[in-house]
């Protein structure tokens, strides 16, 4: 496993061109790198001969923030990080949070975060979906995707008021009951959004410029894919059997009988496919959570000032783009001394070079869809 | 074997959980400022609570129960745990005084080494002891102390589905060795480390800005970067206005 | 009007007028095409389209217009400013004087030249210049991109366009597009029957010609930005904007007329008056098609919910019934309007119909990469359309030789053309699993 990049400095910001070659430079404003994402790329006529990503554009600080925020205070600043799975960031940082208390969430309200963070999981790889059809040139599924993607937003509209940045989850559960109905929601969108994946299927999984546009493209082998720290749907299609909610359970996922599904070759099929099923898995864990949502409280006793004891806690889950991870540092005090987050989407574009060299330049676009980034996350 | 034995073994949380939140109760009344990073950097063997807990912890690592960690934090120590399981002893065996201190923090395993030797720990744990993936390498500022910075590696294996946290301690001015060629990942995750704290790894392959734009002066992750602190010339310079909010 | 002047100056000014209403017509055309596509692409997307401007957006092309007029003209720095100024000229200006050759009816033609089909195919690749020129001309990446993939595009494709064409001229046996459509009357059935797949050849060659998707790339959107248009804006942009939809009409009407019959109506040589007149009972369907469109905005007009738009849906609707008169009127004039208006009618239908499938296949396909769509262009169609041109030699032979339907031969060309065309995708499967990695 030695170093799949080799050591050499990326060379694309040196000025000395082969006679064929020219410099793109794609980003920050260009429709399809979701968001200021900037790639630099060195072209031979159109084959990517090194690439190098340039990120920041859309750093707030995050990080500093929260060291100067209480712990309740900083929580709706996680949702704008990943805003596309904003309830999946928080509950990230609400489980972090109370393991640092010491405390956990009593199990309605983990239930309930299970169900909400799934059908999250279900809007976010939508969104990928129908950005990523849509950089390939496929102009219409954005539009179907987007249709189920508002249903998911209406459920969570309906319960907590927000639907992109919802702040749905409180440090030590819910501050809200679910709304009368809220099971039948749930069960209703599961059962119709079945039909919904096939239909997307239909109009790209057989498609033969569909499979010839994604097939062999952006291949990332498994090794190199751990080497890069690569998690989430990519690392799964490169045939890691890796999941998070199976490995390592949070909220109530160890009570749900669901498949990680994953593939071999690592291409841009291959994370499509996987995206795909997981989105049918998901549906599955919703509808068996909403079957028997437990009665009881919502929110376990932990007073309204937070002053977790002196310690760390490294705490992460398995957000729809990888691994999200918060290692918080308490001094003791009502502010966390330190709140770093572990960035799915910015360590899984760090594949990116390996992935797009040797490419052509409509591959990057498929690899940059297919890694499925948001760039609140990237630059926080 | 098991340094998180509640977070590797799906069945036994629930079980467990009732056990867990009673240690939690009693923690916040015997608080103590003396967190693993508050420890002097050159006090390389273990401080005072490693006398009264090893004997609890150490039959249970090896056998991996997963109830076994839950009696000593019954017993509530303020301070997080001394852990000596068996990758501890084994790095212990092999480094020496490298490893200068590994302790259990929420069931979690921390075990500080020595900065210089952070490239040959790391080489250990990925070849040997499995831990095949970097999870993440971060920094925590702590001004007071003479050597200022921890470096945080959170180490996972696939293997024996456990997270390892390797904690070094830095001074502001020497560098550290850089982990790239053990771990790619670590390329950008020490590139932000440079960004925002100015902590230089040596051997790196490109080792510029990330996140903030090259030309800005000041580490602002550090905690005497204040937070409405700027660059003020670089932001005059290049957005045309007075900084400021 | 043949009374009025005498024939020597007839000649002179009637083309004159054709040719004005032709350039006037069209940029309102493209403008209303453009808002087909958008309602079209709406209704296949789950959603309304443009809905403000005008009943159900029906004044929205006009909005545009203006909007694209009034845009500030950006000339980038570094741009050769010649250049970029004559370029979307020089497409604009190929794209229209293609429509010289072009026959919207029997009597709606600006020049029945012998070499019809060869003036229009030469004269609208020419417009690739324009594109080539103002790809160079900006001094951007994305544009020179844009401009290099056109050419290559272009010249694989008019190939393999060509060559689907030549199936239909061997039929014909005229270059005349004028005689083209003549021969389909007197042979009693439009050539698409005889060379279903040297249409489907052409279909493909000429959306990839016309730039438009699954063939965009040289104005990849999601690639490179707008390609070779990436800098230019305002009443530049609307120019190639213009010669793009100028050219997808050209298209369209050399498909017309070659495989669709042109100016014809279905069953054209069959002729079956109403009892008791001498009116042909198919001639009869226009009038009432666009009567029927006139009722339903009739129909609608009440429920539009600003005064406005009732009044703007009634207009339409009372366009669609002066329409329906005029075509009705022509029934009881001489064979010669009602040639010459009908014709335009159904050449016009039949132009948009295949349009239609133009902004059909844009909105269900996804976009070729840039090497398969060379693959495709030369590894399947050009192969195909050289064995469908042997093939249907042949069968033409065989009629000539031992007699017989030409139908029939044909079918069994087209059955050999087919099994070929399978085994050609197939070949091209097994080749393609291979990732391209390194090297062409």
């Amino acid at each position: 496993m030695s170093d799949p990049r080799g050591t050499e400095p990326s060379n694309v910001s040196s000025t000395v061109l082969g006679a064929d070659e020219i410099i793109l430079n794609m980003g920050p404003q260009h429709p399809s790198t979701h968001g200021v994402l900037r790639v630099k790329l060195k072209l031979d006529g159109e084959r990517v001969v090194d690439s190098e990503c340039i990120i920041g554009y859309l750093h707030r600080g995050v990080e500093k923030i929260a060291e100067h925020r209480s712990y309740q205070q900083f929580a709706p600043y996680v949702d704008r990080m990943d805003y596309v799975a904003a309830v999946s960031n928080g509950l990230g940082y609400c489980e972090a949070v109370e393991k640092l208390l010491g405390t956990e969430a009593p199990i309605r309200a983990r239930v309930v975060r299970t169900i909400l963070t799934e059908l999250q999981r279900i809007a976010s790889h939508l969104l990928w979906l129908g950005t990523h059809a849509l950089d390939i040139g496929a102009l219409t599924p954005v539009f179907y995707c987007f249709r189920e993607r508002e249903e998911i937003l209406k459920i969570f509209e309906k319960y907590c008021g927000a639907r992109l940045t919802t702040h749905a989850f409180r440090i030590g559960g819910l501050q809200y009951e679910t709304y009368d109905g809220f099971e039948q929601d749930v069960k209703r969108f599961c059962e119709d959004f079945d039909h919904k994946i096939d239909e997307y299927e239909t109009l790209l999984t057989e498609n033969r410029i569909w499979v010839g546009r994604t097939k062999g493209v952006g291949i990332l082998s498994a090794a190199d894919a751990i080497a890069l720290g690569v998690t989430g749907p990519v690392l799964r299609a490169s045939g890691v059997k890796w999941d998070l909610r199976k490995a390592m359970p949070y909220a109530a996922y160890d009570q749900y009988k669901f498949e990680i599904p994953i593939r071999e070759t690592g291409d841009t099929f291959d994370r499509y496919v996987v995206r795909m099923e997981e989105m049918r898995q998901s549906r599955l864990i919703c509808l068996q959570a909403a079957e028997s949502i437990p009665a009881g409280p919502i929110m376990a006793r932990i007073g309204k000032v937070l002053k977790p004891p002196p310690g760390e806690v490294y705490h992460s889950i398995e957000a729809p783009k990888g691994e999200l991870g918060y290692y918080i540092v308490s001094d003791g005090t009502t502010q966390p001394y330190r709140v770093r987050v572990r960035p799915p989407s910015f360590i899984n574009l760090q594949a990116f070079d390996k992935m797009a060299r040797g490419s052509l330049v409509a591959d990057v676009v498929a690899i940059i869809g297919t890694i499925d980034i948001v760039l609140g996350e990237v630059d926080r | 074997m098991a340094n998180d034995p509640s977070e590797k073994d799906p069945v036994s949380k629930p079980p467990a959980s009732g056990a867990e939140e009673k240690p939690i109760a009693q923690k916040p009344a015997e608080l103590s400022q003396t967190a693993a990073p508050a420890d002097p950097p050159k006090s390389s063997d273990a401080p005072a609570p490693k006398p009264p807990a090893p004997a609890a912890t150490t039959p249970s690592a090896p056998a991996a129960a997963p109830k076994a960690p839950a009696p000593p934090a019954k017993e509530a120590p303020p301070k997080p745990l001394p852990l000596d399981n068996e990758l501890v002893q084994k790095l212990k065996a092999r480094f020496g005084d490298a490893i200068r201190e590994a302790t259990l923090d929420r069931k979690q395993a921390i075990v500080t080494i020595a900065a210089d030797q952070l490239r040959e720990i790391s080489r250990y744990c990925r070849d040997e002891e499995k831990f095949d993936m970097l999870v993440d390498l971060t920094a925590v500022d702590w001004p007071k102390r003479e050597r200022r910075f921890d470096v945080i590696l959170i180490l996972y294996s696939f293997a024996k589905n456990e997270r390892v946290r390797l904690k070094a301690h830095a001074g502001e001015t020497e560098p550290v060795p850089s982990v790239c060629e053990i771990w790619p990942a670590a390329n950008w995750l020490e590139r932000e480390c440079y960004d925002m704290f100015g902590i230089v790894f040596e051997g790196h392959p490109d080792l510029k800005r990330i996140l903030m734009p090259d030309e800005w002066q000041g580490y602002p992750l550090r905690k005497d970067y204040d937070i409405l602190k700027q660059d003020t010339d670089w932001v005059r310079e290049n957005l045309g206005i007075e900084s400021g909010q | 009007m043949s009374h009025l002047l005498p024939p020597s100056i007839l000649r002179l000014v009637l083309p004159v007028f054709y040719a004005v209403v032709i350039v006037a017509v069209l940029p309102l055309l493209a403008g209303y095409i453009v808002l087909v596509e958008r309602k079209v692409m709406a209704d296949m997307q789950a959603r309304l389209g443009p809905m403000r401007v005008g009943p159900h957006g029906l004044l929205q092309p006009i909005a545009d217009a203006v909007k694209l007029l009034l845009k500030e003209d950006i000339i980038p720095d570094k741009a050769d400013r010649l250049l970029f100024w004559l370029a979307p000229l020089v497409s604009v200006t190929m794209a229209l004087l293609a429509y010289a050759a072009l026959p919207i009816g029997p009597a709606f033609q600006i020049a029945d030249l012998n070499i019809g089909l060869l003036f229009i195919l030469a004269v609208s690749s020419l417009g690739i210049y324009g594109i080539v020129l103002g790809g160079w001309a900006s001094n951007s990446h994305y544009s020179l991109l844009g401009a290099l993939r056109s050419a290559a595009q272009l010249v694989s494709y008019e190939t393999a366009a060509g060559l689907g064409l030549i199936s239909a001229l061997l039929l014909a046996g005229s270059l005349s597009m004028k005689d083209i459509v003549i021969a389909q009357y007197d042979q009693g059935i439009w050539f698409i029957f005889y060379v279903p797949i040297g249409f489907f050849i052409y279909m493909v060659g000429s959306i990839a010609e016309t730039n438009r998707a699954p063939f965009d790339l040289p104005e990849a959107e999601s690639e490179l930005v707008a390609g070779y248009m990436t800098e230019y804006s305002g009443f530049r942009w609307s120019l190639y904007f213009l010669a793009e939809y100028a050219n997808m009409i050209i298209v369209a009407g050399i498909a017309t007329t070659l495989f669709l019959g042109g100016w014809l109506r279905p069953f054209a040589s069959s002729h079956t008056a109403l009892p008791g007149t001498s009116i042909e009972l198919l001639d009869a369907l226009p009038s009432l098609l666009v009567l029927g469109v006139a009722l339903y905005c009739f129909y609608l007009a009440p429920k539009q919910p600003v005064k406005i738009q009732k009044m703007v849906m009634a207009m339409a609707g009372g366009l669609c019934l002066i329409i329906a008169g005029v075509l009705a009127g022509a029934l009881f004039a001489s064979p010669a309007v009602l040639q010459g208006i009908h014709g335009a009618f159904w050449f016009l239908a039949k132009v948009f119909t295949y349009i239609y499938f133009f902004l059909w296949f844009r909105f269900t396909f996804p976009r070729y990469r840039f090497d398969q769509l060379m693959r495709l262009g030369w590894r399947f169609l050009i192969p195909l359309a050289l064995v469908n041109l042997i093939a249907t030699a042949t069968a033409l032979l065989a009629t000539r030789e031992w007699g017989g339907s030409l139908l029939l031969y044909t079918l069994l060309a087209d059955a050999v053309t087919l099994a070929v065309a399978i085994f050609l995708a197939k070949n091209d499967e097994v080749d393609s699993a291979v990732p391209v990695m390194d090297g062409e």
